[in-house]
This record gives structure tokens, sequence and C-alpha cells, in this order.
């Protein structure tokens, strides 16, 4: 019996399974936008099969950070900037487990602005979702890497000089190899995108957009939105590059302007992830490096017999 | 100064293979028989520079570098022939030559490539004046011609190796051997011909010195290897299978041991962005159940101090090393120096349990990595492995049998699936890892890896409940802190009990003391020998758990004593203060030796340092500073 037999389980899956009983409404405010991505993700697993004890979400923090409180799943609730980092090598430690990586604008473009990109250059096998209302939630208003040129906060009170992050560009100039926007207001567009994500094989990420009633008033759900894939005006080859990259570049730009462009914007299903390709190198093992210290009959080399033979 | 040893220096500039020549001169006289250590030093520099490594050699086990040589092969500096630079620094290629006169021993060897410096420039150095003064056999020989003639200019160091042999009288026999098994075709005969050329060109020469190379023979079969060594060795044996990291020196010389060896052994290396990521990698690895470490030195340990509190908080194993440099901020990337201490002991927010062990040498970084390891995964807790750049680098030899180990293998405290049936779960589903009063009675609650069946829970950094909630209850906070917190306690008994890293030396009715920890042991070890010998009273305990703190063992050991001087390589006398700390008293019998100018004690200067101590004098020399007892 392998030591983790929550893996590949293929009962039907309850989307109440991922519910563990704990109430949002503790640290959420009223019409925060989390409680769409919370809802998306739960109705998004039993698309996939996964059951809760296979899906590891790793987390940072802020609002979005608290997403596993409310998440039945393993879950790791890191620190600020870093939960992609913690996830990857929890994949390459065991590739059968669902990896989930999720937190905040400030979050993952800013203070971990620099894991995004590696992980997305690295082409992880793994999801992540950044909740992004343009402001930092937790720590009550300040501007975020999203947040509008011209944005007025207490730590900005001549308005941002900065113009925003162009985070879909970005990952995808970085490498990654799904990369969509969907928004709370969406719930379908949602869930079908996080489904989605989740069983690409490669870095999957989700553009989030949520609102912030709270600290930031100008909120995106007050704007109608388009889904580019449902769209005429907007057709384009979602697996081009230079199609992808030119819609990316358009729908970033009309979102300040104050029109919403979701949807898929890349996909590419030809690379292999990043586990597959050390594992073809050889720097990887076939099966899960994690099994091996639960398998009684593992073998376990010791160094004196196989390295100390240089040191004679 | 002892006689019967060998100190042979072979200096050059960095590139010129002077690493590679010393590690394979050392490894000869091993195998004739003898016992041998390795100083290395190097400059922050990556093509010439004035870098020179030593080998000592003696019939008994040897403790560290010697006080000064009595040998040295100048091979002088082939990447300074640069005329822009030559106006900027001078004759940079004659440094290796000019710079080690200081410590050359009277009636020693100097040998050097004229083939490659300027007989004008040597004469301008007054080699010549030196050389009468003390004695010295000066040795000029055309290397570079010899290894011309056989192959290329840079087999210079062959030919170098073939004229010690010849001087030396100690035969090429073992140096055939190591060229044959290390290469092949050409190169191998080109080198068995420019080693024997320069042997007999240099048996002609009939020098007539007095160093004698000892001779002996091992009882048993001995190896010769690095710190980083036998700290990646230590990790494998104990299962280690990830390793995260991000390049700095010295701590680079762990990584890339590792990442060279993981995947033969079905591990998995990782270099990351910086060591944010590196050891947040290694973090998550150990939490999907997988053996794992990372570390860094300085700089890049500051960076880790964020995820190390984040293993503290959510109680996942981690190994983190450190390998220490001279700071602050980068200060001198290839020195030596003990002064992360504090660093490693209170980096991190929050009231802090962590585990440091300090490996004193090359024996202690093997046996002390593993028991990191152990401890890290029994009792869910980082720990880390600090050590210098001093034994990070050097070679000695010991027993293969010290290696002789079996491999552990064990995840530590997680639980089996059916454990985790039994176990207590919330009402939310979720797996109650972190129980305030683990059943066992001890501080360690049970843990459980993704992907086992029900044992879902939520490891956060902020404070959390026992099925991982967050929460800000005093009650639990209390709780989870005193059961955190106390980790330690259980930690030092089980030291004691298996494992006692302190290591007593000297006879034990001595009236004085040498406290030292880390690196710089076995070098007061050597200078407790001869101050026994010049009449004094004294022994040496060398600490290397830095935390949790052998409190009781210094105690009584410093009861023993009427007096002790703390030995430590940095300015501030981190490691007395820890002990004062600790203990919580003796501030009036603890003084201080101290050095920080980037290179090691030599043991002389602890003698020297110890005699003006006890008689209250004013310290000789200048390299040193001394730091009298602060009271109570
Ligand atoms: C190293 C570090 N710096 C700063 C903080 C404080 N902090 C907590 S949440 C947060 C911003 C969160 O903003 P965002 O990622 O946009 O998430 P949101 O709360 O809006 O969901 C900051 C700065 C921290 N916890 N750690
Ligand atoms: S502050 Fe904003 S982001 Fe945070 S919970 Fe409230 S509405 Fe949501």
């Amino acid at each position: 019996m392998s030591a983790f037999s929550a893996i590949g389980d293929d009962r039907e899956i309850d989307r109440d399974e991922f519910t563990p009983g704990i109430e949002p409404q503790a640290t959420w405010c009223p019409g925060c936008g989390d409680f769409g991505v919370l809802k998306a993700l739960k109705q998004a697993m039993p698309e996939v099969g996964r059951n809760p004890d296979e899906v590891a979400l790793f987390t940072g923090i802020g609002c979005s950070g608290k997403l596993n409180s409310y998440f039945n799943s393993y879950g790791f609730h890191t620190i600020h900037g870093r939960s992609l980092p913690v996830a990857r090598a929890a994949k390459l430690a065991n590739p059968e487990l669902e990896v989930i990586a999720a937190g905040g604008d400030g979050d993952g473009y800013g203070i971990g602005g620099n894991h995004l990109i590696h992980t997305a250059r690295e082409n992880h096998d793994m999801t992540y979702i950044v909740f992004n209302n343009e402001i930092f939630g937790l720590t009550k208003g300040q501007t975020s890497p999203t947040s509008p040129k011209g944005h007025k906060s207490k730590t900005q009170p001549h308005g941002s000089a900065k113009s925003p992050i162009r985070p879909l560009s970005q990952s995808l100039n970085a490498g990654a190899t799904y990369v969509a926007r969907t928004a709370a207001v969406n719930p379908n567009q949602a869930k079908e995108i996080i489904a989605e994500a989740i069983e690409h094989d490669g870095f999957a990420h989700i553009d989030f957009l949520t609102q912030c009633p709270t600290w930031n008033k100008d909120a995106k759900h007050y704007v109608p939105y388009t889904d580019v894939q449902q769209s005429d005006d907007y057709d384009f080859d979602v697996s081009d590059r230079k199609e992808a990259a030119e819609m990316m570049r358009q729908t970033e730009e009309k979102l300040y302007e104050g029109e919403v462009l979701t949807g898929r914007m890349y996909v590419e299903d030809a690379r292999p992830s990043y586990g597959e390709e050390k594992r073809q190198i050889g720097e990887m093992p076939d099966e899960p490096l994690a099994e091996r210290y639960f398998d009684e009959d593992a073998e376990w080399e010791r160094t004196y017999d196989k390295l100390l033979q240089h040191h004679k | 100064m002892t006689d019967n040893e060998l100190i042979w220096r072979i200096a050059g500039g960095s590139g010129d293979g002077i690493d590679s020549t010393s590690q394979n001169f050392a490894k000869a006289l091993m195998r004739s028989g003898l016992h041998v250590f390795t100083h290395r030093h190097y400059p922050s520099r990556i093509r010439g520079g004035h870098t020179y490594v030593e080998v000592r050699a003696k019939d008994e086990p040897v403790q560290s570098r010697g006080d000064g040589y009595n040998f040295l092969l100048a091979l002088g500096d082939s990447f300074a022939r640069n005329p822009q630079e030559e106006a900027y620094y001078g004759k940079e290629e004659l440094k290796p030559l000019y710079e080690n006169f200081d410590d050359l021993r009277e009636g020693g060897v100097l040998l050097y490539d004229e083939g490659l410096l300027d007989q004008e420039d040597v004469d301008e150095t007054d080699l010549e004046a030196a050389a009468e003064e003390n004695g010295w056999h000066v040795v000029p020989m055309d290397l570079r011609g010899i290894a011309k003639e056989h192959g290329r200019e840079i087999m210079r160091n062959t030919a170098g190796i073939g004229a010690t042999a010849a001087i030396l009288d100690i035969g090429t026999e073992e140096f055939e051997e190591l060229i044959k098994q290390n290469m092949s075709g050409d190169m191998q005969e080109a080198n068995l011909n420019v080693l024997q050329d320069a042997y007999d060109a240099a048996a002609e020469l009939d020098i007539d010195h007095d160093i004698e190379v000892p001779e002996s023979s091992h009882e048993e079969e001995q190896v010769i290897l690095s710190g980083s060594n036998a700290i990646s060795y230590g990790a494998l044996d104990e299962g280690c299978r990830f390793i995260s990291g991000y390049p700095m020196t010295p701590w680079t010389d762990v990584f890339t041991i590792m990442s060279q060896h993981l995947p033969e052994f079905g591990g998995i290396s990782e270099q990351v962005e910086d060591e944010i990521a590196a050891a947040a990698l290694a973090l998550g690895a150990s939490h999907a159940g997988v053996k794992a470490m990372s570390g860094s030195s300085g700089g890049g340990f500051a960076l880790m101090s964020e995820p190390l509190g984040l293993a503290e908080m959510t109680e996942t194993p981690l190994v983190l090393v450190e390998a220490m440099r001279a700071g602050p901020s980068t200060g001198m990337p290839t020195k030596p120096e003990q002064a992360d201490l504090e660093h490693v002991l209170y980096t991190s927010q929050g009231d802090s349990a962590r585990v440091v062990f300090a490996p004193a040498n090359i024996r202690e970084c093997y046996t002390q990595t593993r028991a990191a390891f152990r401890i890290a995964y029994e009792y869910q807790i980082p720990a880390i492995v600090v050590y210098d750049q001093k034994i990070q680098g050097e070679l000695r030899n010991l027993p293969a049998s010290h290696f002789d180990e079996e491999p552990n293998a064990d995840p530590g405290s997680v639980l089996t699936e059916d454990e985790i049936q039994d176990a207590a779960h919330h009402s939310s589903g979720k797996f109650q890892r972190f129980l305030h009063e683990p059943e066992d009675g001890s501080n360690v609650s049970p843990r459980s890896v993704p992907g086992q069946k029900d044992g879902r829970y939520l490891a956060t950094g902020n404070e959390h409940n026992p099925s991982g909630h967050i929460s800000e209850d005093p009650q639990n906070r209390i709780a989870q802190m005193n059961r955190r917190l106390g980790k330690l306690d259980d930690i030092r008994a089980d030291l004691d009990e298996n494992a006692s890293h302190q290591t007593y030396y000297g006879p034990e009715d001595a009236d004085y003391g040498i406290l030292v920890w880390g690196s710089q042991q076995d070098t007061v070890f050597e200078a407790v020998d001869r101050l026994n010998e010049n009449g004094h009273s004294v022994k040496a305990l060398g600490v290397s758990d830095m935390m949790p703190y052998p409190v009781e063992a210094v105690s009584e050991w410093l009861d023993s004593v009427d007096e002790a001087l703390v030995v430590e390589m940095n300015a501030t006398a981190q490691f007395r203060g820890l002990t004062q700390k600790e203990i919580g008293k003796y501030g009036d019998k603890l003084s201080s030796l101290l050095k920080y100018n980037g290179n090691p004690f030599e043991p002389a200067e602890i003698v020297d340092g110890f005699e003006s101590s006890i008689n209250g004098e004013d310290l000789a020399a200048s390299n040193m500073k001394f730091l009298p007892a602060a009271g109570d």
C-alpha cells in the first residue's frame, strides 16, 4: 500500500468536502472579492477530481492569504511573498500532490515578484492564483503594484507616480505556459479557468480580479467586463505567443481605461513542466521522492560505500 | 618549535593549480603513512593574487596548522604579467615568493621557479640578505622550462612536486600513482616525465638541509577530506535528499558537493533565485516529507531569517548550514571568522527555539551534521550547523572507519496513515497537528505529510490552535509557546544522554582552563600540550553545542579551574558572552583572547596569549586582542 493512499483516489468528489466549517466572515469584510475566489476554487475541485487530502494549498500573507483557513485541504500559510518557493519544493518532493499557491497582488507582484518570475521561467507544474484587488488589504489600504498611476493612499498622499505592473505580460515573458485573468464577478468563468489551470501541466498563473470594498472604492466590479474567449471582437489564437502577447498588452491597458477583459490569454501545452525536464536530464527520480521515506523496502546508500573511495 | 615535522607551503596565483597540487601532495604523504593537515589562504580573486596552501605532516595525528613552515615552493603568479597592472600593483608575479618570507623557519628551504620570475627582479627583493640571516637554502629552478619541455607550461606544479620530492628525499612513487589514477593518455605521460625530470634535476643539486620528514605507517585505512565533504556526507548518510541554495563563499562548497552527488543518490538539488527562496524550498520539501537542507554564509543567511522563523513556528524540520566568513556585510569573503554566532543563535523575530551545533573539526562535521538531522526530524525544529571558512576548506586525514556508519532515512516523528486514523481530529475534519499536550508526554506533537489520508492540517506562521487554525487565544498561546520552547530542554537531555558534543582535553586536575568553540578547538589543544610542557597546568574544553547550551557540563568544568581564557576568532567575544548569558555567572573568571585579522590562530599565538594573560602582561603581538574579565 502506498504511504500516500489519499493520492489517486478516484471516487466522486463533493465540493462540500472542501469546506472546513469555519466561517470566512470572521476575517473577510462583507462584499470582499475573496469570497468569490474561495467559491470558485471549491467548485473547481470536483471537476478536476482531486480530494482534499491530495491537495496542498500554499498561501502568502494578506487578506488573501487567509484562503486556506476556509479551504479544507493540506494548507500552508507561509510568509509574505514566499508561497511560491515553498510550494515549488513540495511539488518536486512529491509530484503527485496537486499544488496550488495563492496570495495578493502585494504579496505576489511586490515582495514576491522575484519568485514569480523564476517560478514562471522554470514552468513548475502548479497553479498560482493572485487575488488582484489593486490594494494592500490587510495592512489597511496602501498603494500596491497594481494600483493605477496617480492612486492616492496614506503612504502615497500625492498620488503614485508609478505605472502599474503588467502581471500577465510579465508572466508570459518569464515563461509561464498558462496565463489567464478572471474575476470574482464572473463565477462560471472563474471556476472553469481554475479547473483548467489545475489540469494544465506546467505553471498556470491566474490574475484573479477581486474587489476590496473597504479600501479600494474604485474596485473593478462596478465595471462591465468581457470574456475574450466568448467575444467575436477579440479573436486570437491562445497558443500563439505573439498574438497572446498583443492581447495581453491590450487587456492590461484597457483594464485601467475601464474596460475589463478576462479569459484565457495564453495556453502552451507542448513544453514539458520543470519536474519533467529535470527527470529527463537525470536530476530527479522517477518515483516521488517523498514516498521513499515511507517505503520499508527502499535501499539507502551509504557515502562510505560510494564516495569515500575518492578520498583514500 | 616542534621538530620532526614537515610543513610544506606552496604559493602561487589563484588559478596556478595550487589547490589541486597541495591536495595531491597531502594525499601522497598520507598514503606513505603520515598524518596530514592542510591550511588554505586565498584572496577574493578568481585569477592571480597571492594564494598559498600549507601541508603539515607528522607521524602522529595533526591537530592544526603549525607555526610557520619549513619548505616553500614558490611558483610565482603566472597571471600577473599585465603591464598595466604592474604599474599599479608592482611586480605581482613575485608576491608568492616575497610575501612568504615572514613565516619561513630558520634553516628552511625556499624553492622557486626561476623560469617564471626574472632573476633581476628577484635580486631586488633582498632575498639574499634574508636567506643569509635565516640560514635558508635558496633553490632557484627552471620549473617552467622543465614543464614546457615535456608538456605544457601549466605542469609547473608537477615539476615543483618532483623537485620537492628530491630535495626532501621522499621518492616519487606515491605521486606517480596519483598521476596514473587521475590522468590518462598524453596528459599522464607528460606529467610523469615532468615529475621525473624535475626530480632528477633537483637531486643533482644535492641540497644539504636538516628538515627530516618523519616516517610512519597507519594501523587503519585512512581517508583525507575537507569539512565540507564531511558535512555533505553526514547529510547524505542521514537520508538528506533535497538541497536548495544560492552560491556564497564559503557555503558554496557544501552546495556544490551535494549538487554533484544528490542525483546519483536519487535526490534533488535546486539552485534558486536567492537565499529566501533557498530556505523556503528546503522548508517546502521537508513539509512534503523529504529530508532537506539549505544553507549560506553571513549575508545569505540573513535573508533566511524569515523562513527559519517559519520553520520554528510551523514545527517543520529543517537543517541549515552557516559557513562563516569575516563580516560585517560582505566583509572578507575568503577569510575565516567566528563572528556569526549571535547571528545564527538569535536571528529571526520572536522567542526562538532552534538547535545550533558548531563542529570543531572534520570528524565532528560528519557526526554533528548527522545529529542535526536526527534532532531536527525527531523534534520538528530547525537545526543549524555553523562552521567557518577554515574548516570548510582544510583537509585532514582520519580513519575511513569513522564513516562506516549505517544510514538513517527515518523521517522522524511522522505518523503512518494508520496512526493518523487513530489520532485526534478537529470538528472541521482537520488532524490535530499541534496538540498542546502530546500523548507521549513529550513536547513533540504528531505530524502528518500532505497526501496522507485524513492528515489534513494547516501549517501557519501565525499562532495557531491544535488543528492549525489561526488563534490569538491567550491560553492557547501560552500552551503552544511553552511546548515549542520546551523542546530545547528535551533536546539538551537527549544530547547529554546520547551524543555529548563537548570535548575535554588535558590533565583533569589542571588549574587553568581554555574554553573554545568551533574551528579553533584543535589548535587550542595543541597549545595546551605545549603549555603543559612549559610547566603550566592547563586543560581545555571545546564546546560544540551552542543551543541548547550544555549548561551543566560547562559549569562543572568552570568550577574546577581557577580561571579560564576563552579563545575565539572575533572581536566582540561572542562565545564568552553566550557562556555568561546561559550560565548566568563566571563573569569574573573568564577573559578572552581574540583574533579577527582574517587568519586563524596559530598554536604559538595561543601559548603567547595565555602566558601574557596569566602574567598580567600586555600582548606583544598586535594581531590579537585581550579582553579582561568583566566581573559578575
Ligand atoms: C516581510 C513582511 N513585510 C510586511 C508585512 C506586512 N503585510 C502583511 S499583508 C501585507 C500586504 C498585503 O497586500 P496584498 O498582498 O495585496 O493582499 P490583500 O491583503 O490585499 O489580500 C503586508 C505589507 C509582512 N507580514 N511581512
Ligand atoms: S480589507 Fe479588503 S481585501 Fe481585506 S477582507 Fe476586507 S475587503 Fe477583503
